[in-house]
């Protein structure tokens, strides 16, 4: 039941290009740095990456971007990324943008184990209707856009309303951080690093956990445990750093 | 003096539209200067997106966690009360209607309700965020903007010619001239910023505007509160 691998680089070895990676954080906050920095030394491309930002200030996952080795993002918010703005606009990039608690919840479902569920958000925007652009070409036509989801009329706690059919999100691997964890992958979040880490977590069916702090099991009362080891496969100790 | 509100003064009118003990999410830009107006003896919890309920001022220099951050990943710190979650947990809040009022900003609103704030063509995208899932869900929308865009255009238009971010969802736009409420009969002025003429909102704004009679007479009701932060 141990989990601990020796380093960010076991953690990641046996990767495939056009994996599909599910990567937990929020802006500076719950990145799994060492992880994503691992995977970009080891070389690996043409992934498919679900996460929130997709890096930040240039660095986690936006060194991935500027490297070319992503070719599909599922992700909430683009911001002041530019080089991620701009290889979305050239078409250089796949991108599904998807609002937040939709993609939080897709990711929740898919290792849930539900297909899909339906959410009134995006009702009545292209995100329902379709038509949101997903690739464009470098002349900047939309080449690909998506298609319409399955709108149903529901009457939930006496208020009649629409709701859009969103799918789950399983992962080939998922990527997450955490404050402390112990040999069998239970771990704890500290403040705002948490966000979509235990979403990520239970979205992959590979999920590596990297923590400042690794301890034994036993150490960790039960009671303050976020996120129960069985959605954990591999831990990895890294260096108490913050990238940024 | 010019005529209207500051930045900062909107964002203290916004202040006017929370009720005590309401749960309140405040969007990225213009929506986060509300959390400097917040008096004492207003008991609101303030929700960020990326997982915090009950989020404080920004810390003293050098008291700054990296994990502590809000939804524009700016340091933060918490007040007693405050609780951590997951992203899912916190949409959860959202969508399932706990939150009691959001406010963000605006590209586009129409005089419907609807919002656009996520993209113009032109420009680069900078995507959806939680915007989508925070007018869907918030009990009450209010909107903070500049009554038009830098090109001199209206933004609150009759139809919003910008991809939405919701439809018929907004209840409140709070601009540089004044405090304009959605009907089910369109845009109605309820409140002129200082110096501000019924007749400048018109002509600002893209849709017909109703006035509603009292609208000159209503004191500011933040007029102590503006002089303070002025």
């Amino acid at each position: 039941m141990d989990k601990v691998v020796e380093s960010p680089a076991a953690a990641v070895a046996d990767i495939p290009d056009g994996s599909s990676i599910a990567v937990g954080g929020f802006g500076t906050a719950g990145v799994p740095w060492a992880l994503v920095d691992a995977l970009h030394r080891q070389g690996t491309g043409q992934l498919r990456i679900v996460t929130n930002n997709c890096g930040f200030n240039g660095a986690g996952l936006a060194v991935l971007l500027r490297a070319g080795r992503i070719d599909r993002v599922t992700a909430s918010y683009i911001g002041a990324n530019q080089d991620f703005a701009q290889r979305y606009a050239d078409g250089s990039i796949e991108v599904e943008l998807t609002p937040q608690g939709t993609l939080a919840e897709r990711l929740r479902a898919g290792g849930a184990g539900m297909a899909a569920f339906f959410t009134p958000t995006g009702v009545g925007t292209v995100v329902a209707e379709g038509g949101l652009p997903l690739r464009y070409a470098a002349t900047g036509e939309v080449v690909l856009a998506s298609d319409p989801k399955e709108v149903r009329r529901f009457t939930i706690g006496g208020r009649e309303r629409d709701y859009v059919l969103e799918e789950a999100i399983v992962t080939d691997y998922s990527f997450v951080r955490a404050a402390v964890a112990d040999r069998h992958g239970n771990a704890v979040f500290h403040a705002a690093a948490m966000n979509f880490n235990p979403d990520v977590a239970m979205a992959g069916r590979t999920t590596i956990l990297e923590a400042a702090r690794v301890v034994e099991v036993g150490e960790l009362d039960p009671d303050t445990i976020h996120l129960p080891g069985v959605f954990v496969q591999r831990v990895v100790r890294v260096a108490d750093e913050v990238t940024r | 003096m010019t005529a209207g509100w500051s930045r900062g003064q909107i964002a203290a009118r916004a202040v006017d539209e929370l009720r005590d003990g309401e749960c309140v999410n405040l969007g990225i830009g213009l929506p986060t200067l509300v959390t400097e107006h917040l008096p004492a003896g207003l008991d609101v919890m303030v929700h960020t997106e990326n997982g915090v309920l009950g989020a404080g001022p920004p810390p003293q220099p050098g008291f700054a966690d990296p994990d502590l951050v809000d939804a524009g990943t700016q340091p933060i710190t918490v007040l007693p009360g405050a609780s951590f979650f997951s992203s899912s947990m916190s949409f959860a809040m959202i969508r399932g209607g706990h939150v009691d009022t959001t406010i963000l900003g605006a590209m586009e609103v129409s005089a419907a309700g609807d919002l656009a704030n996520w993209a113009a063509p032109g420009r680069l995208v900078r995507g959806i965020g939680g915007a989508m899932d925070l007018v869907t869900g918030a009990g009450r929308v209010i909107v903070l903007t500049e009554h038009v865009g830098r090109d001199g255009a209206p933004k609150l238009v009759q139809e919003c010619t910008l991809p939405l971010t919701g439809r018929a969802c907004v209840d409140v736009v709070i601009t540089n001239l004044g405090v304009l409420n959605v009907t089910t009969s369109g845009f109605k002025l309820v409140e002129l910023a200082p110096g501000v003429l019924v007749e400048q909102v018109v002509e600002q704004t893209g849709a017909p505007v109703a006035v509603d009679p009292a609208a000159r007479l209503i004191p500011s009701r933040c007029a102590s509160r503006r002089r303070r932060c002025s």
